[in-house]
Order: C-alpha cells, then structure tokens, then sequence
C-alpha cells in the first residue's frame, strides 16, 4: 500500500497539515503512537464522567483562515470566549483583568491611577506588534541569504511591513524583540504588582525569567491571537481542546484521509537521499513519496533519522536546539466550586484565569528555584475552571480544574522526576491554591499532576516543552527550528516538518500545518489550497 | 469607584443623577467614561433650542479634570501645551491642545488659572501618563480629581439671567473665558464663562457634595427663563455648528493611535494659533517646525454643503472625481439653517473657492439614495453670535 504522503503524529498540526494534502487530492495517512489522536490538543476522560484538557487548556491563536477554510465549526468546533482574569495578591486583596475597558481601568486605578492611564499607551503599542506579526503568521519565512525570487520577494514583503511601522515604531521594535518583559512593562507602569500581573504572559511555557530577555516576545504571542476579532480575547474550545483535534480530523477525513492510532514510528526510510516512508516499531514498513513529520526537531532529526542519513553539522544544530522543559500541569476533578474570598460574592472574574504571585521578584525567584533543577517552591500559575463556562466538562455541580505551573524542571536535581518528586511538586501547586480559596482542598475528587516527564512520556514532547522549543529571536522566524530548515522541509528531499518547532510556534495555532502543507503543494506541483491571511488595513 | 466591589456599578452615576434621571423621559443613555450620562431627555429639537434660544443645562462631570499645582507649574505647561500661557492671568481660561514628540496631538482642552499658581486642564481623555511623562524635571503635583468636582454647563441667550436671578451678582460683568467664585450654602462655587457651543454661557462647578442643590437652585431660578436639561446629542449639534473639534470623532488622540499617519498636527486641524514659536520650547516644537516649512498632509475644513442631506461620514471628491478626505462631524444647523459639515481633506485640498463635493448616501423609507452635493469651503464659525462676546452679558 503505497500513500501520497504520511504524516507521523495526529498532533493539530499533523492534522492541519494533512488535511490540507487530502483537501488538495493526496491520498494521505496520519499515524500516532498513543491510542487516541490529538498530542497537546485532547480531551480525555481521566475521572469518570469529567473531561479534562489535560495539556494546552485554553484557545485564541488558532488561525481563523484554518478554521473557516477547513469547516471546523461544522465538524464541531466552538470556541467560547471567558471573561478576564486575576491575580491575588498577598495582602488580601486582588488586581482584577476585567473585560469591560472602563471597569478594567478603574480596577488598575484602584491601585495606581497613573497605570490605569498608561495601560492604553501599552495596549497601543503591543496592538502595534501583535498586527505586524499577524501578517506574518501564515506565511513561509524566507530564506535571508538566498537569491531565490520568491525568498527575495518575501523579504521585500517584510521590509514593507516594517517600513510602513513608522520610524518610533521600528525602533520599538527592534527593542521589542530582544528586551526582557520586566523590562518592556517597566516603560509603562509604576506598579510592580501590576507589571507581575502583566508579566505572567512572558514566561509561560519558556525556561526564561521575567528579567531575561526575549521574554517581550512570549507576552505578544500570548496577545496576537483573537476570538472572532476581539483581538487577544482567550477561550474554551467546547468540549476541551481535544475538539480542536477533533474537527481537524473530521475535515481531514472528509478528505479521504486515513488515521492510523497506536502506530508508533520507528524511522523516517531514507534511500538515495530521499524519503521512502516509514518504518512502524511494530516492524510494517509504510512508503509515501512524501513524508511529514510532526514531532518536536529534536525527536525529528535525532529520532525518526539515523543520524548517518544526516549531515553531522545538522545533527549539531537539533541537539543544540532549545526545547528546555519549564512546564507542568494539574488537572483536577472537584466536587464542587471553589471559594475565593478575595473575589469577592459573584465576581465575574471566576470565570477567567487565576494566578497567586504578585511581584516581579516572587516571579524571578520561582525562576531561580528552576534554575537550580527544583520546581518553584512558590509558582506561577495559570488557573481555569473551564467547566464553569463550558457545561461539557463535567457533570452538573461539578467542575473540572486545569491548573497551568511555571516553573518545573525537566530533571529533578540532574536526576529523573520519581513520583514521589512528582506528588510533592503537585503539594506545592494545591497549597499555593488553598491559601486562597480555604475549600478548595475538600473539594478535589482526583488530580492528575503533570511533570515533564508524563508530558514527554505521554505527549512526546522532548522535555515536555509546550511549544515544541523556546521562543526566543534566535529560533523565531527563518531561525525556526534552525538557520536552512525554516521552510518545513527537512534534511532529505521528500520529508517535511509541521509541527510547533517550525514557524510560527506553538500555541494551536495550526500555522505550522497549513504552512507547510503549502510547501509540500508547490514542490508536488499540485494547486494550493491554503489560505491565505485575511489582512485588516 | 474606589472601593474593591466597584465591579458590581458598571456605570456610575454621576453627582446630578438623583436630578437627570427624573427628568429622563426617553432613559435614553449612553456611557461617557465611567458614568452615564443622557443622550436626550425628551426631545433633541426642543433641547437644541433650548441652548440657542433659552438655556440649556449639560451634566459636565464626567470631563476628566487635572490639577496642576506647584512652583514649576506654569513652567511645566508652558513646555507641554503648545501655546503660550505665560499671559493666561489667575482667573482666565485658554483653549489650548498638546502634542507628542512628533507634534501630533494628544488631546485639546481648556486650561484654567485658577488662583496664582494653581491651574485645572479639562479634557476629553485622560492624561495623568502623559503628564507624568512630561512632568520629569519638574517641581509640579498632578492630581485628577474629576469625580470629586461636579460641574454643569449652563448654555444659552438666558443663561445670564439664570444665573443672576440665582444671586450670582454682578456675574455679567464676567468677560469670556473668565472665572470667578461665589459662596455657594457656604461652599465654593466656581463660575466661569466658558462653553463648548460657541454662544453665551457659562460652566459651574461645585464639590459633589452641593451638587444637588446647585441643580435644584438653578432650575428654580431658571424656571422663567426657560431652562431644560439637554443631553449629548443636541450638545452636539451646536459644537458642530461653533466648528469645536471634538476627540475621538474629528481626530485620534495621537497616544491612542495604532497604525501610522492616522494622527494630526494642529496645523492640520486648523488649530495653527495655538501654535506659539515664540516660545523657546515646549513638546512637539522641532517636528511642528519642519512641518511648517515642508508643508501638512492635511487640511481641515468647515464645508456648506449644497441640499439639505446632512453629509455623516461622506467621503469629499475633488472635481477630477479624486476621493480628497471625508467629513468628521456633520448636521442640518438650525440656526445657521445651513448643511454644514467638519472635514479632514488631504493638502493641498481644502482651500476657500476649491470645488468640492460630497458623497451622501441617505434614506427615505427604507429607499437608499446617493446625491453628489457641491461643497464649499467655508472660514470662520458657521454661528458665531455677538452675544457670545458682549460683556456685560445681555439680558434676554
């Protein structure tokens, strides 16, 4: 049996990308190691009658473009927007995200009026950022050194773009880029408690600081996303983020496309410098004239290749490639909902996203903590009761809990986690929890806690690194995952990547996907049928 | 609005509400910043007229209010606005816009000296970050305090009257953009002779505290005068009518502003006598120089416009049939009984005699048509009545 194209791992990218081969007319198979589909993007049922989002959690980067042109809504998908978020502060009291303007802004006011009146300028001025990278997201980063028309012309495109920023602004940029997010917030708030507050968007998921830079960046790809055209607006997808995976499938299937679950591959075939098709660690031999991989690069190049098919120098840069584990997760099932004093009686803020650490240098310290191979002893996280706004979740009274950590080592002390690190990591994050909400405690029927280890194990993510490899400029755009292989094809003709270690990252955003689905179109000659950005003036 | 549960009042009321809202037969609202404020009370003709034939009163509290007090506090505005104020004496008021670095402006507002030293900035948007900013170096105190200063606008041929029959003695005498206090059941009543509808009136202001009875005072001595309370929208038919530009609509304040060029400089909005070069320095002056020397982008124009469709949001084409710019702000005036219009044309269009037209797509039941409407530009205020001017004021 022979395929147009395979595609290793049912992440949503992997099926992004091979939805778009099938909706082109490739006769295409996706094939996964676990028993279910989906990698970061699923929804299991881990306590009876409780769906967890046990991975990524929450939704606003996923490209519209994809989602329209693959009919996502139809084969189920909805995104449900939830209102704001807060962070508790140690005296007692709160610094509410509200999503009204006003009422946010009489909340910053309430604790420094000079921000609240800065918050404008700083929303201004990362709408600025957040609308040229958009641009950008759908599109192939070109090659810088290359004298190919299409990379000179995409060039040309960038250029534009930033030309047409404005003089300020591309200083700003420019600064932006490579400045650390304590930093960026110090240019427009007085208050370190609001900076902690705002800082928080800079460091999840990265093994960076508040103070290191390049973490600006990491806040705007939290900020770039919308739902509907309420730019930066976050949401639940209905059903938990396994519906993302859920409707790629469906569309892929409408397709024609063939999944293959608990088919783990073995090796990339490589013969005469191409792609063949793969080789199953069940021993089956599968053979494409393309081959796709959507796995991290690191477990792409030094994994599913025998590092004799590639150029040792290649070999250098996967293992040099930043995947730091930095992340961990609880996932909990409760019997009721929990109290948050602080809140307040009916504070509309308990549908939105919680966090416990109130100043910066509580931030750099929970850093440090990871620095030196522990968990933070006290953690930034990022908490949801999704089951609040999304009725799916878990049955009528209940609720479901996705407890997001920052910072947690991918080994503990340079040895690998056991579970007894395991469990007295997930201690911290539940007494950190209790401290502000006094029933929280009685309420949890199960928890599920998440090191790198399971992430790895499980998910397959080296290091359980949630964007499949850091952020940062040095692996961004044509350096993603690294200078040469940032046009998703690979180290041997025939073989490509889609996955979140390619431009533009991680986030669900099925970008990766779509993008390179459309290289693969043009090198098979066969007509694109990815979107294109639906710019905005 | 302080408090910890300020989440549960969306919208505030403001000092007057337990008055407006009583005399709000339409509730028909609209939020300005944190409070709500009404859109009309009864009927916008009758509340237009009100302002130009009696006397309107307009609740003014939501206008975020600035004080500036300090040794370096005229210094420190002089360097911000980017007229001179040097000349603005205690009790004076000056119209009066600022810039960014780039000599794009910010905002426009009134400036007022108050007693020696101590000055009060009214504004549309708030600017407490940006006078922060410009603040460094200088030995000021910045403080907003527009939720605790009520304020009404009390507009029109009678407001004189009004005020007089109230007890305020001698408050004719008051010339425009003056200020000038009155015990008020024994707090401070500041009055000054300011207004955003290009005629006679005045604006007052009172602690919250006394808002209340200011309002029940001044309706009860009104009360022969013709006096109504008038909500946003016949406000703003008579701003258009004076030609006031107003932030937001006719231009974007320029720390607002996302995508480039969408700002403007003063010149480009015909507000160039604001622009004093004398002065060594103040914030915008480089950029503003050279634009003066290379010439602006925009022009900003009052137009009178052929037919009686009111030309909202109609774009203006030159006679090449070249789309030039598109109207801010338009309505029918009443009392100019003329089309009038504010609009931003791209230079070098927008000069008196230029042949302009507008692009007006209206509606008569449900139909939609589109008329080309000759446009000409026109100088000066499409009403400017000499009661605004006279001092002592005329008595109606």
């Amino acid at each position: 049996m022979k395929y147009d194209a395979i595609v290793i791992g049912a992440g949503h990218n992997g099926l992004a990308n091979a939805a778009f081969l099938a909706k082109a007319g490739m006769k295409v198979l996706v094939l996964e190691r676990n028993p279910w589909i989906g990698g970061a993007a699923v929804s299991r049922e881990l306590h009876e009658g409780w769906i967890y989002s046990n991975c990524s959690y929450v939704c606003s980067l996923l490209r519209p473009e994809i989602y329209r042109n693959l009919n996502l809504a139809k084969h189920g998908l909805q995104v449900v927007p939830y209102g704001g978020g807060a962070t508790f502060l140690s005296n007692g009291d709160i610094l509410g995200n509200y999503v009204d303007h006003d009422v946010k802004r009489r909340e910053i006011a309430r604790h420094n009026k000079r921000d609240a009146d800065a918050y404008h300028r700083f929303s201004r001025d990362v709408t600025r950022q957040c609308r040229l990278i958009r641009d950008f997201l759908l599109r192939t980063p070109p090659d810088p050194t290359s004298f190919r028309p299409r990379d000179i012309s995409e060039l040309m495109y960038m250029l534009k773009k930033f030309l047409n920023l404005g003089e300020k602004t591309m200083y700003e940029t420019i600064r932006f880029y490579s400045m650390s997010v304590a930093e960026y917030l110090d240019e427009y708030f007085e208050s370190d408690m609001i900076k902690a507050h705002f800082s928080g968007s800079g460091i999840i998921g990265t093994a960076l600081g508040v103070y290191s830079p390049g973490t600006a960046y990491v806040l705007l790809h939290h900020y770039m996303g919308d739902i509907d055209g309420s730019a930066g607006a976050w949401g639940f997808a209905r059903g938990g983020m396994g519906s993302v995976s859920k409707a790629l499938a469906g569309a892929f299937q409408e397709h024609g496309g063939e999944i293959r679950t608990s088919a783990g591959v073995e090796q990339i075939i490589v013969r005469n410098g191409k792609a063949r098709g793969v080789a199953l660690e069940n021993g089956d031999e599968i053979y494409a004239d393309v081959v796709v991989s959507n796995l991290d690069p690191k477990r792409t190049f030094l994994k599913l290749f025998d590092e004799k098919d590639l150029d040792p120098r290649v070999a250098e840069k996967a293992r040099n490639f930043k995947i730091r584990g930095s992340s961990g997760k609880l996932n909990i099932a409760l019997d009721g909902v929990p109290e948050w004093p602080a809140l307040g009686e009916n504070n509309p803020l308990r549908f939105g996203d919680m966090h416990f650490v109130d100043s910066l240098e509580r931030l750099e310290r929970a850093y440090d903590d990871w620095k030196n191979g522990m968990w933070s002893r006290d953690p930034y996280v990022d908490l949801l009761i999704p089951s609040l706004t999304d009725p799916t979740m878990a049955p009528p009274g209940k609720h479901f809990m996705s407890v997001f950590v920052q910072y947690v080592p991918p080994k503990v002390k340079g040895k690998d986690w056991t579970d007894e690190d395991r469990d007295a990591f997930g201690k911290v994050v539940i007494d950190q929890i209790s401290r502000h909400s006094p029933n929280f405690k009685d309420l949890i029927l199960h928890a599920e806690v998440r090191t790198p280890r399971e992430l790895e194990a499980e998910v397959g993510l080296t290091e359980g690194n949630i964007f499949q490899g850091e952020l940062t400029m040095d692996q961004l755009m044509f350096n993603r995952p690294f200078p040469g292989y940032a046009q998703y094809r690979g180290p041997v003709k025939g073989m490509y990547m889609c996955g979140s270690g390619t431009h533009p990252g991680g986030g669900v955003m099925a970008a990766p996907g779509a993008n390179a689905a459309r290289e693969i179109l043009a090198d098979m000659k066969r007509t694109n049928v990815v979107p294109e950005t639906e710019l905005d003036d | 609005m302080n408090k910890k549960d300020h989440h549960k009042t969306f919208v505030y009321p403001t000092a007057f509400h337990s008055r407006t809202s009583r005399l709000n037969q339409m509730q028909a609202c609209h939020r300005w910043k944190d409070y709500l404020v009404a859109d009309v009370y009864e009927d916008v003709a009758l509340e237009y007229f009100a302002m130009r034939n009696s006397t309107g009163v307009f609740d003014l509290c939501p206008m975020t209010k600035h004080k500036i007090t300090g040794p370096d506090a005229l210094e420190f505005l002089n360097r911000m606005l980017t007229r001179d104020v040097s000349k603005l004496k205690p009790g004076r008021v000056s119209y009066c816009v600022w810039c960014d670095d780039e000599g794009q402006v910010i905002d426009d507002g009134t400036v007022f000296h108050m007693r020696p030293g101590e000055y009060m900035l009214c504004s549309q948007e708030r600017q407490l970050d940006w006078l922060s900013i410009s603040a460094l170096g200088f030995e000021v105190t910045i403080t907003e305090p527009t939720h605790e200063l009520a304020a009404l606008a009390v507009q029109g041929p009678t407001s004189c009257s009004v005020l007089r029959r109230m007890g305020l003695n001698d408050i004719q005498n008051l010339k425009p953009f003056g200020i000038t206090w009155f015990d008020f059941q024994g707090s401070e009543l500041m009055v000054s002779r300011t207004g955003f509808t290009g005629d006679l009136g005045y604006e007052v202001w009172i602690e919250v505290s006394k808002a209340e009875a200011l309002w029940d005072a001044l309706f009860a001595a009104g009360k022969e005068y013709g006096i109504r309370p008038i909500g946003t929208h016949a406000l703003e038919m008579t701003r258009i009518e004076a030609g006031f530009i107003q932030a937001g609509v006719d231009f974007l304040p320029a720390d607002e502003a996302v995508r480039p060029g969408r700002t403007r400089s003063p010149f480009e909005l015909g507000l160039s006598w604001l622009v004093d070069f004398k002065k060594p320095n103040f914030t915008g002056r480089k950029a503003l120089l050279e634009e003066k020397e290379k010439g602006s982008r925009y022009n900003f124009v009052k137009l009178d416009i052929a037919g009686n469709k009111p030309a909202r949001d109609a774009f203006i084409y030159n006679s090449k049939k070249q789309v030039v710019g598109t109207v801010t702000s338009a309505i029918w005036s009443p009392t100019a009984k003329a089309n009038i219009a504010l609009a931003s044309l791209h230079a070098p269009w927008g000069k008196p005699g230029d042949e302009l037209y507008a692009e007006i797509y209206y509606q008569r039941e449900l139909k939609w048509s589109r008329v080309m409407a000759r446009a000409t530009v026109v100088e000066g205020a499409f009403f400017d009545p000499e009661r605004k001017k006279v001092t002592p004021a005329l008595d109606f």
